[in-house]
Order: structure tokens, then C-alpha cells, then sequence
């Protein structure tokens, strides 16, 4: 008996990509014209009059990854849980239920391809900045696991919200009301240390803040954490959703029942 | 019996809201053959196929599928297991190929376009190939369903209520691809309303109401165990008791005494002679009768009897 359905997973991987090509609208225009937007108002227009940068970086150029976060938070999450919940919620999920596929599988099929699309939109987003601002990358090798890291965690994320909302109306209330204030409170688009105590202090219990400072540091060699501790808080992130979905995958919680 | 191809005992599921759906059932399905399982809404049934599945996480008991359990060897199992479920639910923006080509990639098999062809021709959808599903008819878009369960070719089938909502042509169009499957060694197990389906087309029926199995029967042997003749007589006049000379009769007097009931027979014309001899013995009384109404219980009759709790028929066979 084998234990990882390999032609499963990659049935389930493509068919989501497959789906996000169908939408490609949405899921690609969509946050390229976003993150234009943004350059525009905070790179150009506030950015101008910020003399000197943040710690020595051009004012755009320091967002960049900020921004790249933002997109990629958002994105795999909302990806990931909708490619879950939809078939639940129309019922098609009954054939993943009666297939020979456990939570391995199911995991590298909807989590890898939400995790896929979340790196397709980062090449995008930071190609796009390009247009906007000049911006340099110190530690290429770190930038591209961090990405993977983050996407990878929170397509898991985005997985275990899809299997717990009931409604669409929960599958947006994470995102929305945690995941965007903790994003934009986290420093993306300033230096923690600009903050005034204790607000500074406060601010370094939003995780959201290493993820930031973690991507920074890969872009600039400084950030306002270290990067092993972001490192460290994502990677036990990641072991966390993991260990969740196993669990819910042994008791059946929300989908056996 | 025999090495069964699913024995399934004691299962119980009780939903989180505390409802009972199954309240235990024992049942053995027989390689080869086209069990039907019959019950009114809410019995069971999507709830058993669901339990076999993997859709529904059993309370207690044990499901063995090709004489291996199937907690345990789930994965090699479901391989050889179909599905086609009750409601029209897959993603409807798929073209028809793609989604029946995505089915055996799940089951873990690989591309085959030439089994995918003879699978969609078979059930008369090879023009339709290129539609989105949302495009079609009901009974198309069930067809599809069909389709994708007998994408990875399992050797056992469940068609929950697979003509429901199909036009009576669809309907016997499907009968005889099911008994083609049939023919070609797949063991199916269907749920229906329709009892003319299970007369039609199965080899044994199981009657399942509030979660309990209430029979399971050859076809034809239940048919003849329960099979009743029912013949109402309209009298002349009103009785105010059975008379004496039909005292070996299964006859009732109903309506105020003005018609004689008789309910009996063993569903292969004895019945028929009972009644012949009944009315030979009113004549004889000297007793007038105006009408005589007579027909054979078909199996909805059975059934609407046994779900409606009026099981003295069939108690009164035993
Ligand atoms: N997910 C669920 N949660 C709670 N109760 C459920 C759930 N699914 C089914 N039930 C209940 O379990 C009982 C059996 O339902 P089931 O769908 O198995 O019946 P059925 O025989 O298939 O009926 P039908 O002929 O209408 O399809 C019903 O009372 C139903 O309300
Ligand atoms: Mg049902």
C-alpha cells in the first residue's frame, strides 16, 4: 500500500492552477493594478517628501517589500481557502472524500498550487515595481525562500480558514478584519522605530512585523528584527498550520461529517 | 454468504446535532450483482453510501470492502470504488472532458483518452465533450456524474438515486447502461425512489427505513413473500359480520360493512384463486355483491406499507 498518491496530488495541483487561469482577471490584473496604486501614492507622492529615505533607503524602494508582503499574505490566503471552501460549499468536494487521497496529497495539491500562484504573483508585483522605483536585492537566495516560506505558510492558513468558515461571509472576516490591519500595522510601509514607546513595543507582538522586517532585511542587509528570529516565528508558523491540518484530517472536523 | 464484496455490521452514525442515521445496519452485497436500496427521504441511504465512501465518518461498527477492512486500508480500497452521488455537484465550469479526465487522475490512474472516449460514448456525451457542464441538461450534467465515477473503472458502484429527475426515456437509457456495467463484472448499489427501477432492474432489494434495514430479499422471492392480491368486494347490501363460510379467508368487512376486504395470496396466483373461491362461496350463501375491485400489491405497495408502518402484511406472512 503506498503511502503518497503522487498522480493524485499532481491531479489536484494542476486542476487549481487550472482554475486560477480561468480567473486569471482577478487573480493576476487584479494585484498588479493594486501595487501600482500604491507605488504611485505612497512611492511617488509621499515618498518625495520624505528627504533622506528610512535608514538610508529610498523611500520607495523601502516599501517594496512591504508591499510584496501585503500581496502575498492577502493572495495566499484568500487563494487557498476559497480553493477548499468552494467545492464544500457546492458539494464537489464528495469526490476528493471518496478518492484515494489523504492529507498529504490534498495538501501538496490545493496548497502547493495557492502557494504556486502566490510566487507567480511575486515575480509579477516585483517586476511591476521595477517600473516605479530602483530597488536592489543584497541577499537574492534568503529573498527567494523567504517568499516560498511565507506563501507556503499562509496557503496553509488560507487552507485551515476554508475548512473552518461555513459561510463566505467567515471567509472573508480573517483576512479582512485580522490579516489587514495586522499587515498595515506591521510596518510595511514604515520603520517600527519610527514608532513612539510603547507603541513600538506593542507593534512587536503583531507577527506580522517579523514577516515584514524578515523580507526587508533580505532586500537591504538591515531590518528592524533579526532575521533569524523571523526566520525562526515564520518557520514555527508553518510546522503549527501543519500540525492543525493533520489533526483535522484524522478527526474528519467539518469535512467527514 | 460467500466472500461478500462488502460486509458491512453494526454501522452506526450519529450526526454531531445528535440526529440517528443509522441505528445499525448489517448488510451484504454480493459480487456481480445490482442491489437496489430502497427508502422513503430521510431513511439512510445517502448517509450508508456516504459511510462506505468516506463522506461520513461512521459512529461505530465495521465496513469490509473486498474482504479488507476499510479503515484500514482505505487508500487501496477507494481505488476500486465509485461514486456517483445524489446531488448534480462538481465543478460546473469545466468542460466535460476535462473534468472526466480529472476524476481518474484523482483515482491515481493515468491518462487513458482512449477509455475516456469509450466512457463518454457509452453514455452518449462524446459530442458534448467541449461543453462547460453548467451548459447542460440535468440529465446530461448526471450523466457526466456517471461518467467520472466510471473513470478509474471500480469493480463496485454506487448510483445514489441516479435517475432522479430524468425523463422516463433518459430514464431507461440509463437502465440498460447500468445493466451494461453490470454485465461487464461491476457490482452496483443503488438507492431509489422509483420502485418500477428496482423491479426493473436489480437482483436483490433492501428496504431501509429510520435508519434500519428492514428486509433484504432476491427481488423475485420478495415479490412472492409479500407479494398480496387485495380484492374489494362492494356487497348488496351492508354486513354486520364476515360470514361463516369465509372464516378461512384473510377477509375483513370495511367501510360500514358495505365492501368485504381480502387481503392474501403468496404473489404467484394464489390470490387469485382465494378470491375466485370467495365469491363462489358468497354466491353460495346467498350473498349480492355489486363490484368486484382486484389488483396485485406491486412492490410500491409493499413498500408504502412497510415504510408506513403497517407491517401486519407483512408480519402476517411470516
Ligand atoms: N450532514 C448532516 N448533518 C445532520 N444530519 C444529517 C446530515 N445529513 C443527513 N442528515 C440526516 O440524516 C438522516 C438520513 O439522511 P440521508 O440523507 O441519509 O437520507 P436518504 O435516505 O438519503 O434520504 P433521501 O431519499 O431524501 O435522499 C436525515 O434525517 C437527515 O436529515
Ligand atoms: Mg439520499
Amino acid at each position: 500500500m503506498s503511502l503518497f498518491n503522487a498522480r493524485s496530488a499532481w491531479t489536484i495541483y494542476k486542476q487549481e492552477l487550472m482554475r486560477a487561469f480561468r480567473t486569471a482577471m482577478q487573480s493576476i490584473l487584479a494585484p498588479v493594478l493594486t501595487t501600482s496604486l500604491y507605488f504611485v501614492v505612497f512611492g511617488a507622492a509621499i515618498g518625495g517628501r520624505m528627504q533622506g529615505g528610512m535608514d538610508g533607503v529610498n523611500y520607495g524602494a523601502f516599501i517594496v517589500p512591504g508591499l510584496l508582503l501585503l500581496t502575498l499574505l492577502g493572495e495566499s490566503t484568500s487563494n487557498a481557502s476559497f480553493g477548499i471552501y468552494m467545492p464544500r460549499f457546492t458539494g464537489a468536494i464528495y469526490e476528493l472524500l471518496s478518492a484515494p487521497v489523504g492529507v498529504a496529497e490534498t495538501l501538496v495539491g490545493f496548497v502547493g498550487a495557492a502557494a504556486t500562484k502566490s510566487l507567480i504573483l511575486a515575480a509579477i508585483i516585483l517586476t511591476t515595481a521595477t517600473f516605479f522605483v530602483d530597488y536592489t536585492i543584497i541577499h537574492p537566495v534568503y529573498a527567494l525562500g523567504f517568499i516560498i516560506l511565507v506563501s507556503a505558510s499562509f496557503s496553509l492558513f488560507g487552507f485551515i480558514l476554508g475548512i473552518w468558515a461555513d459561510s463566505f461571509e467567515k471567509l472573508s472576516v480573517v483576512p479582512m478584519l485580522i490579516l489587514m490591519p495586522l499587515t498595515f500595522l506591521g510596518g510595511t510601509f514604515y520603520s517600527i522605530q519610527m514608532l513612539p514607546e510603547p507603541w513600538r513595543t506593542v507593534a512587536m507582538a503583531n507577527p506580522v512585523v517579523y514577516l515584514v522586517n524578515g523580507l526587508r532585511w533580505t532586500f537591504y542587509g538591515s531590518s528592524d528584527v533579526s532575521i533569524g528570529v523571523s526566520l525562526g516565528l515564520t518557520l514555527a508558523f508553518l510546522a503549527a498550520c501543519v500540525a492543525l491540518i493533520a489533526y483535522i484530517f484524522r478527526t474528519g472536523w467539518r469535512l467527514r461529517n | 454468504m460467500l466472500d461478500p464484496i462488502l460486509d458491512i455490521r453494526g454501522l452506526t452514525k450519529t450526526y454531531p446535532g445528535g440526529l440517528t442515521a443509522l441505528g445499525g445496519v448489517d448488510l451484504q452485497i454480493r459480487k456481480g450483482e445490482i442491489f437496489a436500496l430502497l427508502g422513503p427521504n430521510g431513511a439512510g441511504k445517502t448517509t450508508l453510501i456516504g459511510a462506505v465512501c468516506g463522506l461520513v465518518r461512521p459512529t461505530g461498527g465495521t465496513i469490509h470492502a473486498f474482504g479488507e477492512d476499510m479503515g484500514k486500508h482505505w487508500r487501496t480500497l477507494r481505488a476500486r470504488i465509485g461514486l456517483v452521488p445524489q446531488e448534480l455537484s462538481t465543478d460546473m465550469f469545466e468542460p466535460v472532458w476535462r473534468s472526466v479526465s480529472h476524476s481518474r487522475g484523482l483515482f491515481g490512474l493515468p491518462p487513458d483518452p482512449a477509455r475516456i472516449e469509450a466512457i463518454l460514448k457509452s453514455l452518449s456525451l462524446w459530442d458534448k465533450r467541449n461543453v462547460q457542464i453548467r451548459a447542460l441538461s440535468g440529465g446530461m450534467k448526471r450523466r457526466v456524474l456517471i461518467a467520472k465515477a466510471m473513470s478509474h473503472d471500480p469493480e463496485l458502484l454506487f448510483l445514489d438515486e441516479p435517475t432522479a429527475g430524468v425523463d422516463v426515456e433518459l430514464r431507461r437509457d440509463m437502465w440498460k447502461q447500468i445493466s451494461e456495467m453490470r454485465e461487464r463484472g461491476t457490482t452496483i448499489i443503488l438507492t431509489t425512489h422509483y420502485i418500477e427501477e428496482a423491479e426493473e432492474m436489480a437482483d436483490r432489494v433492501g428496504i431501509i427505513r429510520a435508519g434500519k434495514i428492514l428486509m433484504v430479499d432476491e427481488k423475485d422471492a420478495m415479490m412472492k413473500r409479500l407479494g398480496r392480491t387485495e380484492a374489494l368486494i362492494s356487497l348488496a347490501a351492508p354486513l354486520a359480520a364476515v360470514p361463516e363460510v369465509l372464516a378461512a379467508y384473510p377477509v375483513a368487512l370495511i367501510e360500514e360493512g358495505r365492501k368485504l376486504c381480502y387481503r392474501g395470496g403468496d404473489g404467484a396466483g394464489q390470490g387469485k384463486t382465494d378470491v375466485a373461491e370467495v365469491t363462489k362461496a358468497l354466491t353460495r350463501a346467498g350473498i349480492d355483491y355489486t363490484a368486484i375491485d382486484i389488483h396485485e400489491s406491486s412492490l410500491e405497495d409493499i413498500f408504502v406499507d412497510l415504510v408506513e408502518g403497517r407491517e401486519a402484511l407483512a408480519g402476517g406472512a411470516a
